[in-house]
């Protein structure tokens, strides 16, 4: 494997030997551990360990309240109720549950923006982030289905819409909608399944991550200078990285402790903050709650399916060429799944040569532009589809589209870059100057046992 | 020597091909019934008619009856309602298809095409054009519509804001179409039946 130059696992001890003739597990567990990891890592590089640690806590907390839910349209809402009240610490355990989404879609959200920001999309890194893409389409459906559960308004009316995406597809949407929810509206059947997908779903995201990961070892970490760690000796890399463990674990584990306090501030004082009070009233399919909204983490792609309508007028000359097939909502449908798999070609739309957005004076401003048009969609896709609303959301997508089709592109060609320093171990000179003796050849990168 | 080889190397990519085909077919028909098997159900498939007594509907009043899982906006409308419907040029409407199971296929969107047909000839209980009745459910995304608002009287969806008129007509907004009208007649002069009987 042309990883970084490193050490490799030495079985010590008989029984090491022994095993490891048999099974090589300790030395995988080894070679994870001891990860040449760039030593100038900043901040945003802890967000893989924290959505490490949210997966692994949804699934613990999803199945202990899977023993105490039962997927019945007469019986779901009680079921949750149940949990809250009898169940011992079961109103803890679904709150941790309920607000783990939410702190999923914060970690995984800004571990996107860092990887555009730092260019880790770009090559070698490109399978790296397919897979990541893969994993928040998957996450985004798990959360979806996982709110249909406590089939409560929002629940019922949430999965009539999301199910109704599908609908809009010329031709085959309303055989696909009737096979997706097992009849020809949301009930019994719908909610079964979406149970069954809700609880298998985090396993095939287990396994994910764990590609992820592989991949990314395998290229090595990107970097906040976007230069590549030197392959050259194994002398030359320790000067460019510092093993995983302990260094950055300690490191993550320390940010994990901060943002698990406020995780736990909100689910200990505000654990509804985040969610809609209708959906503590039992569904009612005569009647949609006067306000539908997603949840907050799937309200800039809602913003985009809505700010597509007839009036817009590509989508009048897509409706004309299309001789009709594509309308208005099939337009917007097709646009929200495209702001993703806008995102997914990032790394070829990226003409750029230099990888991180710190040496790019033009592409900084475009990021932050990106970043605040994220969340101006959030927020206009809580209001109404009424007034200047639909305006906002349509200037906010079209700058979406634009970011990835448009602006990176371009700006390979037009922007002067900065010269990014030729090392790693330069930049993190300039950072901590003279700090430990020499910054030669010492002893820097010697794990402590 | 080579001559063989080659046979032989033909040969085997045949049986290659011929097996990762059959692989291929026995996949996609052990895969089918699995797939087949998320369809709706025969229990949910057998879903018969159903009569709505419409005793206490009275002028001006609308009610929501569930059918087939689904609600149905059944509407007793007054004369400045089907006025405010009849006023309207159809040519101007988004869809101008009727929607309706009752008119035919490719019917005009006409206020008399969205309505349901008197029971009996003298005096009926619900006079032409008073009885609406339809899907309650927008064409956009599935939503139920709040009746007796939106900028035309009729129906407005609160999820992406369209407005249907009094005739359940798209007027404004992202639903495509019209609101369906289901199979619907009146089996006496105050009973209103959803569906075809099996």
């Amino acid at each position: 494997m042309a990883g970084i130059p490193h050490d490799h696992y030495e079985p010590g001890s008989g029984g090491e030997k022994w095993l490891h003739k048999r099974l090589p597990i300790l030395g995988l567990a080894y070679d994870t551990l001891m990860l040449p990891t760039p030593k100038n890592l900043n901040w945003m590089w802890i967000w893989g360990i924290v959505l490490t640690i949210t997966l692994v806590m949804q699934i613990v907390t999803g199945v202990i309240l899977a023993m105490h839910y039962v997927a019945d349209t007469e019986l779901a809402f009680g079921r949750i109720e149940h949990i809250m009240r009898n169940v011992n610490g079961g109103h803890m355990i679904r709150y941790v549950h309920m607000n783990g989404a939410s702190l999923f879609f914060v970690a995984v959200y800004a571990h996107i923006f860092r990887s555009l920001y730092y260019g880790s999309y770009k090559a070698p890194r490109e399978v790296t982030w397919i897979i990541g893409i893969l994993m928040f389409v998957l996450m985004m459906g798990t959360a979806f289905m996982g709110y249909v559960l406590p089939w409560g308004q929002m629940s019922f009316h949430g999965t009539a819409v999301i199910t109704g995406l599908f609908g809009a597809i010329p031709f085959v949407g309303e055989a696909i909608q009737t096979w997706l929810l097992g009849a020809s509206a949301v009930g019994q059947p719908a909610l079964n399944r979406f149970f069954a997908l809700h609880y298998m779903l985090p396993f095939i995201l287990l396994g994910l991550t764990l590609v992820h990961i592989w991949a990314f070892h395998t290229t090595g970490n990107n970097n906040p200078t976007g230069v590549e760690v030197r392959r050259t000796s194994k002398e030359d890399a320790q000067k460019d990285t510092l093993p995983f463990w302990p260094y950055f674990v300690i490191k993550d584990l320390l940010a994990l402790v901060v943002i698990l306090a406020v995780f736990t501030a909100v689910v200990g004082f505000m654990p509804n903050y985040l969610g809609h009070p209708d959906n503590y009233i039992p569904a009612n399919p005569a009647a949609t709650p006067a306000h539908i909204v997603p949840e907050w983490y799937f309200l800039p792609f809602y913003a985009i399916l809505r700010a597509f309508d007839d009036s817009v007028w590509l989508v009048m000359l897509t409706k004309f060429v299309t001789f009709g097939i594509i309308d208005g909502k099939f337009f917007g449908v097709l646009a929200m799944f495209g702001a993703i798999a806008v995102m997914a070609l990032a790394p070829w739309l990226d003409t750029s040569s230099v990888r991180s957005g710190r040496y790019r004076p033009m592409f900084k401003w475009w990021f932050w532009l990106l970043v605040v048009d994220f969340f101006v969609l959030m927020w206009v896709g809580a209001r109404p589809a009424e007034g200047i609303y639909p305006v906002i959301s349509l200037i906010g997508a079209t700058y979406w589209f634009g970011y990835f089709l448009v602006v990176l592109p371009l700006l390979g060609v037009i922007e002067k870059p900065l010269t990014p320093p030729a090392t790693i171990e330069e930049d993190f000179a300039a950072h901590y100057p003279k700090s430990a003796g020499s910054t030669g050849t010492s002893s820097s990168a010697a794990p402590a046992e | 020597m080579s001559h063989s080889e080659e046979t032989a190397g033909t040969r085997r990519d045949f049986i290659y091909y011929a097996t990762a085909g059959a692989g291929a077919v026995a996949t996609a028909g052990a895969v089918w019934p699995l797939v087949d098997s998320m369809n709706p159900s025969a229990d949910v498939l057998a879903l018969a008619s159903i009569r709505v007594p419409l005793d206490e509907l009275t002028e001006g009043m609308q009610i929501v009856r569930l059918w087939q899982g689904k609600p149905v906006f059944i509407r007793y409308r007054n004369a400045e309602e089907i006025e405010a419907a009849r006023a309207v040029d159809v040519s101007e409407l988004p869809d101008q298809d009727a929607q309706n199971d009752n008119a035919g296929s490719g019917a005009e969107a006409t206020d008399e095409n969205r309505t349901i047909a008197p029971f009996g000839s003298d005096d009926p209980v619900f006079p032409a054009g008073a009885l609406y009745v339809s899907s309650g459910i927008c064409t956009h995304l599935g939503c139920v519509p709040v009746g007796e608002a939106g900028d035309f009287g009729g129906w407005f969806c609160p999820c992406h804001g369209s407005h249907y008129d009094t005739a359940g007509r798209i007027r404004k907004g992202p639903a495509p179409r019209n609101l369906p009208i289901p199979y619907a007649v009146l089996v006496e002069e105050t009973v209103l039946q959803l569906g075809e009987e099996a």
